[in-house]
């Protein structure tokens, strides 16, 4: 039964995959200025933009050029790069591992760290604790994701323990490349963990009230347990979803954070790509956050299901 | 270590003036008022109180911002970043405008702004997520299917592409933005209704024959109510940020409208050597979220049925 | 010569003195209002280190071809591992590069320029002419896309005379030729059979290209056979990519850059204070404006353009969008940085009364126009035009800003609106700024000026050897533009940088571009 949804979404991720290249080709498109006019920018005449054109092959018809890259893309060859000619495999491949190092870094923080306070806020509900963690963690999300970063360069960048430049130098070893993504990971944790734990401690609080849960508080079972045994395996299915979505985040948002501490991932990648107009790029980009986008999903689909039968049985 | 004892008291006394407020609130609408409403004044909890106050705050500081604010809006009053005084009680901004008429300005921006982005998105999301649960099949998949596709786009590329298309006016600006929110919002409400949509009362509605429009509104909201309310007070302030990150990128609101989002990025290089101007508009952004979430979370309180 | 995407990108180059007795001005490095005190006390140059350059600029998508080399990122590091055939002074002077002498026929049409012996390439080949017509060649023709494909169009012939020695032939005379060969997109690169590698890594510059990543970073190591003796003094170079203003201050204030080049300048003030750091800002030729296209109505009533002149206060602007790093400009693009700069004519200052005059002689009492505006046209472009329209609404003029997208902008709306904003970095000789933008037909005319005298005198000029009567063509240019021309020209940016104390200088850094001229890895020293 869950392989079936297995598949059945895993084919449908692809079809996603698929219009998503159409849609991005598409706003392109009509973006209105093609790649050879943003290139050539002040210096674009008649004359130049035509040679670029016809050296880059754009003046063929819109359809041809996405048949061409598609052609190339389902055979697993993204082509090369309008701007500088590199294979956009080669292209991506270090600024994906940077990209996926930096997410699994500041999901190892927030995650626990979010579902944590989370259950402790539901079970010191209206405590000291719920309020400090309540106003502690809004004022962080309410501060803009740039701003974050900045306050944490001051407060901490300047104590000189950790540097605020996140360029990994070559052939970084693995506890190189904590120290050195640690602002960017610290301000990615700040910003999803408000989410993730206030929709823990929602869900939570959501189901106290159920009538099983009065039961077991009848029977005399401490809060504690009743909270981790009771109530947490029925509030899962929202927890995963946001957790999910905040992971998704991790992976594909996080341009700004990339900016401001100068970190090589996909993110500036893809938006310097979508200010050239560097189509092929582009795709590539929207492709793997897409994938990641689906697979995260699917994925949360499938814990959620796991978590609540009753889902598998719906007509 | 006095640096640490004088944080201690400004948080102190934040904690203590916010409480006081709240107090204070509370106290004078219960007198105000009668009836019902009194009844549930007087139970709130000060937090709530205070979300109240601060809420009631900002809108009459919004409705009445002409006649608060000492100076106009974008109007130029003297040098640039004059300090604080008994004329520019917060100073002036680089082009020399009244930085405390401008946050005052702000307020009725901001606030409108991510009000009606919010609300639109939720009509929205909410209606279409709840609906999909309910009604299951190929409308479920349609609908997910598409709002996969938009969020598999990563939202700041996305509403990129789209402000570029559009033109970045405030319209386009709150369309684009809620478009992208009611995609989470759809995603949620989904989620959290399909848990309510397996239970026996919904079958039993079924079974009873009501139609989709009722099924909706009077089984799976009301069950759905609780996480989609916590959400509403987080999107809610996640339009400020969304409107800041499109100013990071060149696209926020349009100059001299005063917004706070894009007062933030304005200024914000100046907080790397300590300088508080940037905490001003994102303070009362932290404000106003924190008041917002107070309050939703009061509601969530009574509508959960505890009574602790 | 290109013009750049990104604001502050380019910059004037203070070619004093190149043609002799030019009205040379003074020192080449004018100090900002806070650089002068700072660099005065310099150690004795000594070799080591590895300089490490934070640089407000950078792309995933950036090349080494030199045909695109689009901002400061790209052309410092074609200036660190490429020679150039000519090279701009820090005193304003034009030397040899690789070339090592150059002369003309009188008619200043043919040039030939003479390489120095025994240069070599990175890998060991000599420099020879071949090379040279093949890193020019790449340029020109009817395939180039080349950012420098019109400045080059007037070369007509251009071939080797033996290894050492190649001859341009141009189509009409031009007495500042050799100037044009220091553009930053003509490297000299070895070519096969004729052509050269455009994404080549290999050149003869003072720096070995060891790794590029682009967008990110570039490291290079000191070039033992430079043909410059001594030089360069450092013993590597990185050149890191940092657009965020906030991000390239904190690098260099926690000691992770050694330079910074474009300080935000909100903050400058700020980072002034900070222990060890030195601010120097440079005038160059750099200047923003406000073009108007002199076809449309209202803006081609002169008296209109005269009012929108003098509705705008130039000093508040230097004051607050610059932060006081930059001077005012007198609605022409020469400053005192450049020769032939007629200093006799008059500053424009705000005068609304006078604005209200022009105005009524137009024919109107009140004037409202769109002024279309977006921060890629400047820093803080936006802002800029509000304060203009505060201060013309004075002299009954409503100017509306109108923000347009930062992307596209030079693509839809410079030169397509009829008033809009722009910027140009200087160019090193009158003539070139001239016919860049100001002359009939120009490509990038961006008020479609068509002044029958100014198009007269500017041909004349370009092969008049006289220097008084040159000094007299050139002045009535700048007063034809001043008073007629299109565009508002309200100031002239500095070009300011950052660097630790630890770094050490020339007493006279380069004003032709920002960094000493691009040439700050060859030129400074750790100290």
């Amino acid at each position: 039964m869950i392989w079936r949804m297995v598949g059945q979404r895993l084919a449908l991720g692809a079809l996603v995959l698929l219009a998503i290249t159409v849609v991005i080709f598409g706003a392109i498109e009509l973006l209105g200025a093609d790649f050879a006019q943003q290139r050539l920018g002040q210096s674009a005449t008649e004359e130049t933009l035509a040679a670029l054109r016809e050296q880059m092959g754009l003046n063929r018809p819109a359809w041809v050029r996405y048949g061409a890259w598609i052609g190339g893309a389902v055979r697993g060859d993204f082509g090369v790069s309008m701007a500088n000619n590199r294979p956009i495999a080669d292209l991506m491949a270090g600024r994906l591992g940077n990209t996926l190092f930096l997410a699994a870094f500041a999901a190892v923080m927030s995650v626990p760290l979010s579902i944590g306070l989370g259950l402790l806020a539901a079970l010191w509900r209206n405590s000291w604790f719920d309020r400090a963690a309540n106003v502690g963690t809004l004022t962080a999300i309410a501060f803009p994701e740039f701003f974050v970063a900045y306050i944490l360069v001051y407060l901490i960048g300047s104590t000189g323990l950790f540097p605020t430049l996140a360029s990994i130098p070559p052939g970084a070893t693995f506890l190189e490349r904590l120290h050195v993504t640690f602002l960017p990971a610290l301000t990615l944790t700040l910003v999803v963990t408000a989410h993730m734990m206030r929709m823990t401690r929602a869900a939570i609080v959501n189901l106290l009230a159920s009538p099983y849960i009065e039961m077991a508080r009848l029977k005399g079972v401490p809060r504690a347990r009743v909270i981790w045994r009771h109530a947490l395996p029925n509030a899962l299915s929202p927890i995963i979803n946001v957790v999910a979505l905040n992971l998704a985040y991790l992976v594909t948002g996080v341009v700004v954070v990339e900016v401001v501490f100068v970190y090589p991932g996909l993110g500036q990648l893809m938006v310097d790509a979508v200010r050239t107009r560097d189509v092929p790029v582009v795709q590539a980009a929207a492709l793997i956050f897409a994938a990641v986008y689906v697979i995260l999903n699917l994925l949360a689909d499938v814990l959620s299901t796991l978590s609540n039968p009753r889902l598998m049985h719906r007509r | 270590m006095t640096a640490v004892l004088t944080w201690a008291a400004w948080v102190a006394g934040a904690f203590a003036g916010a409480a006081a407020l709240g107090g204070a609130f509370r106290a004078v609408v219960w007198r105000l008022l009668g009836g019902p409403v009194a009844r549930a004044v007087r139970t709130m909890p000060l937090s709530a109180a205070f979300g109240m106050a601060v809420i009631a705050l900002y809108v009459v500081v919004a409705l009445l911002a002409p006649w608060i604010a000492p100076f106009g809006e974008r109007e130029v009053v003297g040098g640039q970043y004059l300090p604080w005084d008994s004329t520019h009680w917060l100073g002036t901004d680089n082009l020399g405008r009244d930085m405390f008429s401008r946050l005052i300005y702000g307020a009725r921006n901001t606030v409108g702004i991510a009000l009606a982005t919010t609300a639109l998105a939720f009509g929205v999301g909410a209606a279409l997520g709840l609906t999909a649960a309910a009604t299951g099949g190929w409308v479920d998949m349609v609908l997910s299917r598409i709002v996969d596709l938009l969020m598999a786009i990563p939202a700041l590329i996305l509403s990129l592409l789209l402000l570029t298309l559009l033109g970045a006016s405030i319209p386009n600006m709150i369309l684009v933005i809620a478009l992208i929110d009611a995609t989470r919002v759809f995603r949620l409400s989904r989620a959290v209704a399909m848990d309510v949509v397996v239970m026996d009362y919904v079958e039993a509605a079924r079974l009873r024959g009501e139609g989709l429009a009722h099924i909706v509104r009077r089984e799976i909201l009301p069950n759905a109510m609780a996480p989609l309310i916590a959400e509403f007070g987080l999107r809610f302030c996640f339009v400020f940020l969304s409107i800041s990150a499109l100013s990071f990128l060149g696209l926020g609101i349009q100059p001299p409208t005063a917004d706070w989002g894009s007062m933030v990025r304005d200024t914000a290089t100046l907080i790397t050597f300590g300088d508080i101007t940037p905490l001003l508009p994102a303070g009362a952004i932290a404000l106003l979220t924190v008041a917002v979430n107070f309050v939703v979370d009061w509601q969530l309180h009574r509508a959960s049925g505890l009574k602790d | 010569m290109t013009r750049l995407i990104r604001p502050g990108l380019a910059g004037g180059i203070s070619r004093r003195g190149i043609l002799k007795g030019s009205a040379a001005f003074g020192a080449a490095a004018l100090m900002g209002p806070l650089g002068a005190g700072r660099a005065l006390a310099q150690s004795e140059p000594k070799q080591g280190g590895t300089l490490r350059i934070g640089i407000a600029a950078g792309n995933t998508s950036d090349t080494v071809d030199p045909a695109v080399a689009e901002h400061v990122y790209v052309h410092m590091l074609l200036h660190a591992y490429n020679a150039y055939l000519t090279v701009v002074m820090p005193d304003g002077s034009l030397e040899g590069d690789l070339a090592e002498g150059w002369e003309s026929t009188p008619d200043a049409k043919t040039w030939t320029v003479r390489l120095r012996p025994g240069v070599q390439f990175h890998d060991g080949r000599p420099v020879t002419a071949a090379d040279v017509v093949a890193s020019i060649d790449y340029h020109r023709g009817e395939e180039s896309t080349s950012a420098v494909k019109s400045v080059l169009a007037p070369v007509t012939e251009l071939k080797a005379d033996g290894d050492n020695v190649v001859v341009f032939t141009l189509e009409a005379g031009n007495a500042d030729f050799p100037v044009l060969l220091s553009d930053y997109h003509l490297p000299i690169r070895p070519a096969q059979d004729g052509k050269i590698d455009p994404l080549g890594t290999i050149g003869a510059g003072p720096f070995l290209l060891d790794h590029f990543e682009p967008g990110v970073r570039a490291s290079l190591s000191r070039n033992p056979n430079y043909f410059k003796p001594g030089l360069p003094y450092f013993d590597g170079l990185e050149l890191l990519s940092i657009v965020d203003a906030a991000a390239r201050q904190n690098a260099l204030m926690s000691g992770q850059v050694d330079v910074i080049d474009r300080v935000d300048l909100p903050t400058v003030n700020l980072l002034e204070r900070a222990p060890g750091i030195e601010i120097i800002s440079l005038n160059g030729g750099e200047h923003y404006g406000y073009p108007m296209d002199t076809r449309a109505a209202p803006f081609s009533d002169n008296n209109v353009r005269m009012a929108l002149k003098l509705a705008i206060d130039r000093q508040e602007l230097v004051d607050k969008i610059l932060n006081g790093y930059g001077s005012v400009g007198n609605d022409m693009p020469i400053n005192p940085s450049m020769p032939y700069f007629d200093a006799s004519i008059e500053q424009r200052v705000y005068d609304p009364e006078k604005a209200k005059w022009h105005l009524s002689q137009a024919g109107m009492e009140n004037l409202s126009v769109d002024l279309h505006l977006a921060n890629s046209a400047f820093e803080s472009c936006i802002d800029s035009g509000l304060l203009y329209a505060e201060k013309a609404a004075a002299a009954g003029i409503t100017v509306n800003v109108v923000r347009e997208p930062d992307d596209g902008y030079w693509s839809n709306v410079w030169m397509q609106k009829p008033f809009t904003a722009t910027y140009w970095g200087g160019r090193p000789t009158q003539d070139w700024m001239f016919s860049t933008a100001y002359v009939r037909g120009a490509e990038w005319n961006e008020t479609y000026w068509d002044n029958e005298r100014f198009n007269e005198l500017i041909v004349q000029a370009r092969v008049e050897l006289d220097q008084a009567r040159r000094q007299e063509m050139y002045s009535e240019m700048q007063r034809l533009v001043r008073d007629e021309g299109g565009i508002i020209i309200p100031m002239f940016a500095n070009y300011t940088m950052a660097l630790s104390e630890k770094v050490a200088h020339p007493e006279v850094v380069g004003a032709n571009w920002i960094l000493d001229g691009f040439r700050a890895p060859e030129r400074w020293w750790f100290a």
